[in-house]
């Protein structure tokens, strides 16, 4: 079946931490910041995994773009149970820019060198909730996608997709190789146990430059301004009726 | 001999007596040991005369206290406008403990909101001769935080102001309701922590904490109450305001009055204000989950994490797999790791992660590769920190919801802890339905925890006074840190002298002649 799985993991600021925007309203702070893997990626990573325990893949490869902190989340990665990582170095101006399109020209140009036949990425990251890296990356390579999985089954040399729509859940057969991005209840993420912390750190990550994919990291958009989302306004607390009606009318509602 | 006729006098309690005298075989008769082994010579004593024994833990009958008036109603009402409560409904809440374990009459339920208020209101009380419990969180759990018959209910809920906050020395300045947690997260804010942390931090108020000299997961990192508060501003039983609410870090001027308060349970004062000291908070945390086989490998990766890891310890508790099984069974919580018979949660706080993480794995591979620990997983990512802390904070949520629980709050020396969980089982066979242990073991500080369906009184017989009686005879204390309340308060003489307790009967007699505050807490039925 598939020989080898591509898992695209993004560090990203943990979702416990507070949000603050910079005096300069023009990014988020990460400086000191508790950073961790995008919670959608460890679904992705969960799920390869578990397909190669089943033997319905042979090697599990995570990759992550950025500096050189994200080497921690590919580590984590590999203590989760992928075979190697890759880290594409991306930093500075290039690392502040780089968004969907950006990643999903990397990962296309990856999956090609690779020989991947399925790529596992997370259904969006929870900084900037883009949700458009696995269906860009698809498009550039042509194959099918199953986004928003929720259940993913291997049918042969076809993959059956349960997908969380609006409406309810979606079933379709896609052929491989495949892009699928992760939903919430795709499953649980396992804990990494010291067993596999220690053998992680034996397992190789090679370094990659954009470059020597032949990947262009200009981006077309450029972010004007940040700001916080004003603050809500606290309620009134009213004692009877009457003064309810007067206070709607004060507003102008009534 | 003096037995005997003990023997035939007491005929309800006949059958106890036999049993509390053949508990005793390791005891000598004659104290023939040093001073220090007295207590112990004395228990055996204790064990013959103790009557009292098999309703211990029960309430006493009513004290002749005043009883509620509309006039004093009244009274209340106008000192409170709309915070002076009598609804039965809302009183509900209040009279019972957090355990569903006792439960009192009160009718009325007092919400003031500053210092003058409690003053006024204890004032009256001393005058009218009507009894007091004070009540924060109401998450005791020796049913120290409600009323036994119709004492009126001071509730520190509306005295929720964070008065002062020195960022340069971390000194913390609030009135006594103010919720645990809610100073954490003010605090963390300008980067600094409390110095204690406990299962009940979204409920129980600082108030509450430092009258019950409240321990916590923390202790080992940060010390107790005793250390961290600086001072105190106490209302006392007829209404005098004590300010000691000093903010300085050293102060040597006459007695140290405030260590009076901290642990006395509401007995000797009504604390209304806390300043205490609060440490940064730290750069790095990470937590680590381990599974060990025996109590043994436990203890020595204690010692292991005591060398390696030292400094930048925070936290070193313990749960065993009866309560993992119930931590599955009735929260559907998932063992991070695989099944074994000790669990440990590690805790490190350290002022830089690369070198924290790096003390960190050392000691992991180390404890790992000699087998010590047999699996084990790390957390550095808050939520999964949460996670991770939630499998030892939760245990007693899940005891709640596995039937009735016997508590104990034991401290032992670190060696002997588990042996009481085993012995106990032994014990109790089948007669329990689950026996736990878990616990703050860096702090020497066991929980002990059999749950039944229901309550059962022939079980209770059979665990007390065994194991407050095998917990003095290896010189340990019988609460820890949960307190005496209403439940130990008759043990008390398990862990101290009679001339101690006889001198704790002094002080209260003298700040409190009337006895309004918290009455049949604390302090035993001969003293009081």
């Amino acid at each position: 079946m598939a020989a080898r799985v591509l898992v695209g993991v993004k560090r990203v600021i943990d979702y416990a931490v507070k949000i603050r925007v910079k005096p300069d309203n023009t990014g988020v702070v990460t400086d000191g910041v508790k950073h961790s893997m995008n919670p959608f990626c460890e679904i992705a990573v969960e799920e390869a995994v578990r397909l190669k325990e089943k033997k319905l893949v042979k090697e599990v490869v995570a990759v992550s773009c950025g500096p050189q902190q994200v080497q921690e989340t590919i580590r984590t990665a590999l203590a989760m149970g992928a075979d190697r990582g890759i880290h594409v170095e991306v930093s500075g101006k290039d690392y502040d820019s780089l968004g969907p399109l950006q990643v999903s020209k990397i990962l296309a140009a990856l999956a090609k060198k690779e020989e991947a036949s399925l790529i596992i990425l997370g259904k969006q990251a929870i900084d900037d909730d883009c949700n458009q890296t696995g269906q860009m990356t698809a498009a550039l390579l042509d194959w099918p996608q199953g986004t928003f999985a929720s259940e993913v089954a291997v049918e042969g040399d076809k993959l059956k997709v349960i997908r969380e729509v609006d409406g309810g859940l979606e079933t379709i057969k896609i052929n491989l190789p495949a892009v699928v991005t992760a939903d919430l209840r795709l499953n649980t993420p396992r804990y990494a146990t010291l067993p596999n912390i220690m053998k992680a750190k034996k397992k190789k990550i090679t370094n990659v430059k954009p470059g020597d994919l032949g990947v262009d990291l200009t981006s077309r958009l450029e972010v004007l301004r940040v700001d916080e989302p004003p603050q809500r306004q606290a309620g009134v607390k009213v004692e009877t009726v009457e003064d309810l009606v007067g206070k709607l009318k004060e507003a102008g509602r009534i | 001999m003096a037995i005997f006729e003990r023997f035939t006098r007491l005929k309800s309690a006949s059958r106890f007596l036999q049993y509390t005298t053949a508990l005793c075989p390791a005891h000598s008769w004659a104290p023939t040991r040093g001073p220090l082994l007295r207590p112990a010579g004395w228990i055996q004593h204790r064990c013959v005369h103790g009557e009292r024994s098999e309703a211990s833990s029960a309430a006493p009958p009513r004290r002749p206290f005043s009883q509620v008036t509309p006039a004093d109603l009244d009274f209340f009402r106008q000192l409170l406008p709309g915070r002076a409560i009598t609804d039965p409904d809302v009183l509900e809440s209040s009279n019972v403990d957090w355990l569903k374990s006792v439960k009192g009459n009160s009718e009325v339920l007092l919400r003031p909101k500053t210092t003058d208020e409690v003053s006024r209101i204890l004032s009256y009380c001393n005058q009218r001769n009507l009894a007091v419990s004070p009540q924060g969180g109401n998450t005791g759990l020796v049913g120290g935080s409600v009323p036994v018959f119709d004492e009126i209910i001071l509730s520190t809920a509306l005295m929720n102001q964070i008065l002062t906050f020195d960022s340069i020395s971390g000194i913390l300045t609030c009135q006594a309701g103010c919720v645990l947690e809610s100073l954490s997260q003010y605090l963390e804010e300008q980067d600094f922590i409390m110095p204690l942390d406990l299962g009940a931090k979204g409920s129980c108020h600082i108030g509450g904490n430092v009258s019950t000299n409240a321990g916590g997961l923390r202790l080992l990192r940060y010390g107790s109450l005793r250390g961290t508060v600086l001072g105190l501003e106490v209302v006392l039983a007829d209404g005098r305001v004590l300010n000691c609410l000093a903010t300085l870090r050293k102060d040597n001027t006459g007695y140290d009055l405030k260590q009076l308060f901290i642990g006395s349970e509401g007995t000797l004062g009504v604390i209304t204000a806390v300043s205490i000291l609060c440490p940064r908070k730290p750069k790095s945390v990470n937590v680590a989950f381990l599974g060990c086989s025996s109590f043994q490998n436990l203890l020595e990766t204690f010692q292991a994490c005591r060398g390696m890891l030292g400094e930048i310890l925070s936290a070193f508790e313990f749960l065993d797999a009866s309560c993992m099984n119930l931590l599955e069974k009735h929260l559907k919580l998932t063992n991070p790791i695989t099944e074994s018979p000790f669990y440990i949660v590690i805790e490190t706080a350290g002022s830089n992660a690369a070198h924290d993480e790096e003390k960190l794995h050392n000691f992991l591979e180390k404890v790992m590769t000699s087998s010590l620990v047999t699996d084990g997983t790390v957390a550095t990512e808050e939520a999964k920190i949460k996670a991770l802390w939630s499998m030892r904070e939760r245990i007693t949520e899940a005891l709640r919801h596995d039937g009735y629980t016997y508590k104990y709050d034991i401290s032992l020396s670190v060696e002997k802890i588990y042996d009481l969980v085993t012995h106990m089982r032994e014990r109790l066979g089948d007669r329990a339905q689950n026996v736990v242990g878990y616990g703050h073991i860096g702090d020497g500080n066991l929980h002990l925890n059999i749950t039944s369906p229901s309550k059962d009184p022939a079980l209770l017989a059979a665990i007390e006074p065994y194991v407050y009686e095998w917990t003095s005879q290896y010189q340990g204390s019988i609460s820890a840190e949960h307190g005496l309340g209403l439940k130990k308060r008759n043990y008390i003489y398990y862990s101290k002298t009679p001339e101690a307790v006889t001198l704790m009967g002094n002080i209260k007699a003298m700040l409190d002649p009337k006895g309004i505050l918290n009455p049949y807490k604390t302090l035993p039925d001969d003293i009081c």
